[in-house]
């Protein structure tokens, strides 16, 4: 997803930058972003080979190891919600339209992993209860903070003018989730593994599963950088077709 | 004026219109009634409702009814511009944003005092055997609910695909007060009541009505502001 992105952007980046520099500043360079890509896509690349060397789980075995990716995913999921909802709440009341961005690209970002979550997390269902999914508490609150940033993405399609304080409210209603779904393996009996499993990781575990956090948590900085910088062209483009036009 | 002044002008002023025309009580009403009726298709086997139905039945009729009557209210104010003099008046946004509540609430639990006996009738339930409960779990889950549409609906009357938006928004924010509404509704309905889920339910209940009701007062003031 990120590579023919990063194509797109860099020749556009590279022949228009004195001009964009100097004339209007709000529109920052990528000159990070080529660094940032080759972490992410080395830790991904070197990711499966931890994976591998792992232990393997006493009684799932082979299955277990969908966890690295799983858990990895849904914290940066987290993370990307959080963002959204902080990045909202700026928007909201200290009227920023970079913090809007932020916002928007945070959310996007939120659906995309979140989407790596509700897949992986029932491939390893399959085998682990037997079914492909079980209405139990985890798993119906993350599919309804998962809801809530599609409804977000939705408003800001077909919302019209004016829809981005009511998706930034939106946002914000979503982040609120983030503790309720965190929290509900341990509030109510579910069959999803509690929140106790991360901090009793056998410690050879624990090094490819930071790892895998840490990878993600990378992917989710890669592609802010990226989305947050498209739409802020987006807007200076918008802002030059209306001056145009005048 | 105070806030509280403020907002039960709102709110008067709101159920005034409506008693006036009764527009969004009766098609509300008729609009639940029917839902009823379809649900009744699905879910009821050789003349007996599937365990546990009623309690989902209530609450889904009362959700639909609820997007329904929210929708009607809000383009009243849009179709006759009344929603700008309202944020033009010098009054705090909170105030407005309670005063509208309070009406929407009103309408919804007018529709739901009918709704709820004829779902008694319907498919022989009991709901009363603990009106204390029941009583508070309908006031919980219709204040959580109507809170949340209330901000959005707000938010949308001026939107171009509002009548497609709101479910879509409303349904996944409100999905904890609904949760909480069957499990407790159909706790209460068990052969053996079983009070301590209920106590359970309805305390998380009144906990989202706190966390919500707090996050629309916060977001009604910036959110409505052009």
């Amino acid at each position: 997803m990120s590579i023919p992105n990063a194509k797109l952007q860099t020749p556009r980046s590279g022949s228009r930058k004195p001009e964009t520099a100097s004339r209007r500043p709000e529109v920052g360079s990528l000159s990070l972003f080529p660094l940032l890509l080759l972490i992410a896509m080395g830790m991904f690349a070197y990711a499966p080979f931890m994976i591998l060397n792992a232990p393997y789980e006493a009684t799932m075995g082979l299955v277990q190891k969908i966890f690295y990716f799983h858990v990895g995913a849904a914290i940066a999921m987290f993370v990307a919600a959080f963002t959204c909802g902080i990045a909202s709440a700026i928007f909201l009341f200290g009227r920023r339209p970079g913090a809007d961005r932020v916002a928007f690209a945070a959310a996007e970002i939120t659906v995309m992993l979140g989407l790596i979550v509700l897949i992986s997390g029932p491939l390893w269902a399959r085998k682990a209860w037997g079914v492909w999914w079980q209405w139990d508490a985890r798993l119906t609150s993350t599919l309804v903070m998962w809801l809530v940033f599609q409804s977000y993405l939705l408003l800001r399609r077909f919302g019209g003018p004016g829809s981005e304080k009511l998706s930034a409210a939106v946002g914000l209603f979503g982040s609120a989730l983030v503790p309720f779904v965190y929290w509900s393996v341990n509030l109510w009996r579910t069959v999803h593994p509690t929140t106790n499993v991360v901090p009793t990781l056998a410690p050879s575990m624990r090094g490819p599963f930071l790892w895998c956090v840490l990878a993600f948590l990378f992917l989710f900085v890669l592609l802010m950088t990226l989305r947050v910088e498209l739409e802020k062209r987006r807007t200076r483009l918008d802002d030059l077709y209306l001056a145009l036009e005048d | 004026m105070t806030f509280l002044a403020t907002a039960a002008r709102v709110a008067r002023k709101d159920l005034l219109v409506e008693s006036r025309s009764r527009e969004v009580v009766y098609t509300s009403l008729l609009f639940a009634i029917s839902c009823m009726l379809v649900f009744a298709f699905g879910l009821v086997k050789e003349g007996r409702v599937v365990t546990d139905a009623t309690a989902a039945i209530l609450w889904i009729t009362i959700a639909f009814a609820g997007t329904l009557a929210l929708g009607r209210i809000f383009d009243r104010e849009r179709q006759n511009e009344t929603l700008r003099a309202l944020l033009l008046a010098p009054a705090s946004r909170a105030a407005i944003y309670v005063g509208k509540l309070v009406g929407v609430l009103t309408l919804l639990l007018l529709v739901e005092a009918i709704v709820v006996p004829l779902v008694m009738v319907m498919f022989g339930a009991t709901l009363f055997r603990h009106p204390a409960f029941m009583l508070g779990i309908l006031l919980a889950g219709s204040l959580g609910y109507a809170a949340v549409g209330t901000l959005f609906a707000a938010m949308l009357a001026r939107s171009r695909s509002r009548a497609a938006l709101l479910p879509v928004l409303l349904y996944p924010i409100t999905v904890p007060v609904i949760i909480g509404g069957v499990r407790g509704t159909a706790a209460l309905l068990q052969p053996e009541a079983d009070l301590v889920v209920a106590r359970a339910w309805l305390t998380m209940l009144v906990a989202f009505d706190a966390v919500f009701i707090t996050l629309c007062l916060w977001t009604f003031e910036p959110a409505m502001t052009e």
